[in-house]
């Protein structure tokens, strides 16, 4: 076999083959490499992309890079179906299989640890949103915001006023109650995510607060004030899930989203 | 919204269903790095991560980290548009002096508004 090794994920081994049907980066199958009581899920992926120059290359392009991240991702998803894989990160390659078994070897005492701490596991995001300040046009403007937020989006318009001011004193009164109120809403916004994440972590083994997300990339309306990640056991999912859920009716203003389940990408280090 | 029937139903549908800034979220930035034959200058790496970041986290964000170097990233402003880029940039400023002196205003909350300052 020509052509480099990607490697997806590192699991126990979980005894149901992965579907024929399975893609992964380059359009490529993933099949398994069983070494030393792990297995590597691997691709066959071409020099001419994943060489370190060509690779480097496609790095800087937000496309390539978007494609070959969703095949990853479909593979990691096929993987935690099955078993609770240890999701490497994005573009490991190896030259050969030779390659790859000789770091399971390296990394073998590693890997069982983390393994083991996640076996049954599987990760939740959690992100809230905080709406804009309420404005007089703002029911007009929710719709079209939400394809067109980097020119629409109201944060980035702070001066728009409900009215026009008379005088510099009423301008200055009405930008200073629009300030309040957005402080207001800030305040409470971060007031409900402290709880929610409180409340949350109860009910998680461990947690990550991210950086939060921009809508340019996220396409999502309304500005992200928390983003985190909770390592819940599978058979906890369902209630934490409800959970989640309830939180959503006593939150006006803010939005509550939750993703997953995914493999426990956050978790995956050994810092904790 | 759709919580409630993601799950187990999701299992298997992530890779559709979920938002880009989710997966590269943590394709790229979370998951275990282990240096394989095929090695990215690391420094490479991060650059790419730090550019994603500031897509994905706030600009503010990426200000208080002292990350400004969009203004002048010939490969940002050439996608992007040099102009557009520097309009954005500027309401962006804005923003973030906006929200900075809101910081700074924080610590006078415990204090009940003026009617001059009530809701408007």
């Amino acid at each position: 076999m020509s052509g480099l090794r990607y490697v997806y994920a590192v699991c126990r081994p979980f005894g149901t083959p992965l579907s024929a049907q399975l893609t992964g980066v380059a359009g490529v199958p993933p099949k398994q490499l069983t070494h030393h009581g792990l297995v590597a899920v691997v691709g066959q992926v071409p020099e001419e992309d994943f060489a370190e120059r060509p690779l480097r290359a496609h790095l800087e392009d937000l496309d390539w890079l978007s494609a070959t991240a969703r095949a990853h991702q479909n593979v990691i998803d096929a993987l935690t179906v099955v078993t609770s894989p240890l999701p490497l990160r994005l573009a490991t390659v190896f030259l050969d299989d030779s390659g790859v078994r000789t770091m399971m070897e390296q990394r073998e005492d590693a890997f069982l640890r983390t393994l083991d701490r996640l076996d049954g596991r599987v990760e939740w995001g959690v992100k809230v949103y905080a709406e804009s300040p309420e404005t007089p046009e703002s029911s007009a403007t929710v719709d079209s915001a939400a394809g067109t937020e980097s020119s629409e989006d109201p944060n980035s318009r702070p001066a728009s006023s409900p009215a026009k001011p008379v005088s510099g004193r009423d301008y200055l009164r009405q930008r200073r109650g629009q300030r309040r109120a957005h402080e207001e809403k800030w305040e409470q916004a971060e007031e409900f995510s402290r709880r929610l994440h409180e409340t949350l972590s109860g009910y998680a083994e461990e947690t990550r607060i991210h950086a939060p997300q921009n809508a340019v990339l996220s396409h999502a309306s309304g500005r992200n004030v928390l983003n985190a990640a909770y390592l819940v056991p599978r058979s906890e999912s369902e209630a934490f899930v409800e959970l989640v859920d309830r939180t959503k009716d006593d939150s006006p203003g803010l939005r509550v989203e939750l993703t997953g389940p995914w493999a426990a990408y956050s978790f995956s280090g050994e810092d904790s | 919204m759709t919580t409630a029937q993601r799950f187990p139903d999701a299992y298997g549908q992530q890779g559709s269903s979920a938002n880009l800034a989710d997966i590269l979220e943590r394709v790229l930035d979370k998951g275990i790095v282990i240096a394989g034959d095929i090695r990215i200058n690391l420094l490479d790496i991060e650059l790419v991560t730090i550019k994603l970041r500031l897509i994905v986290c706030s600009v503010d964000k990426a200000k208080e980290m002292g990350i400004d170097w969009w203004e002048s990233d010939p490969a940002l402003s050439s996608r992007a548009g040099r102009d557009e880029l520097s309009r954005e940039n500027a309401e962006l400023r804005a923003h973030v002096a906006e929200l900075e002196r809101g910081r700074e205003a924080a610590p006078a909350r415990e204090r009940e508004p003026t009617e001059e300052e009530a809701q408007g």
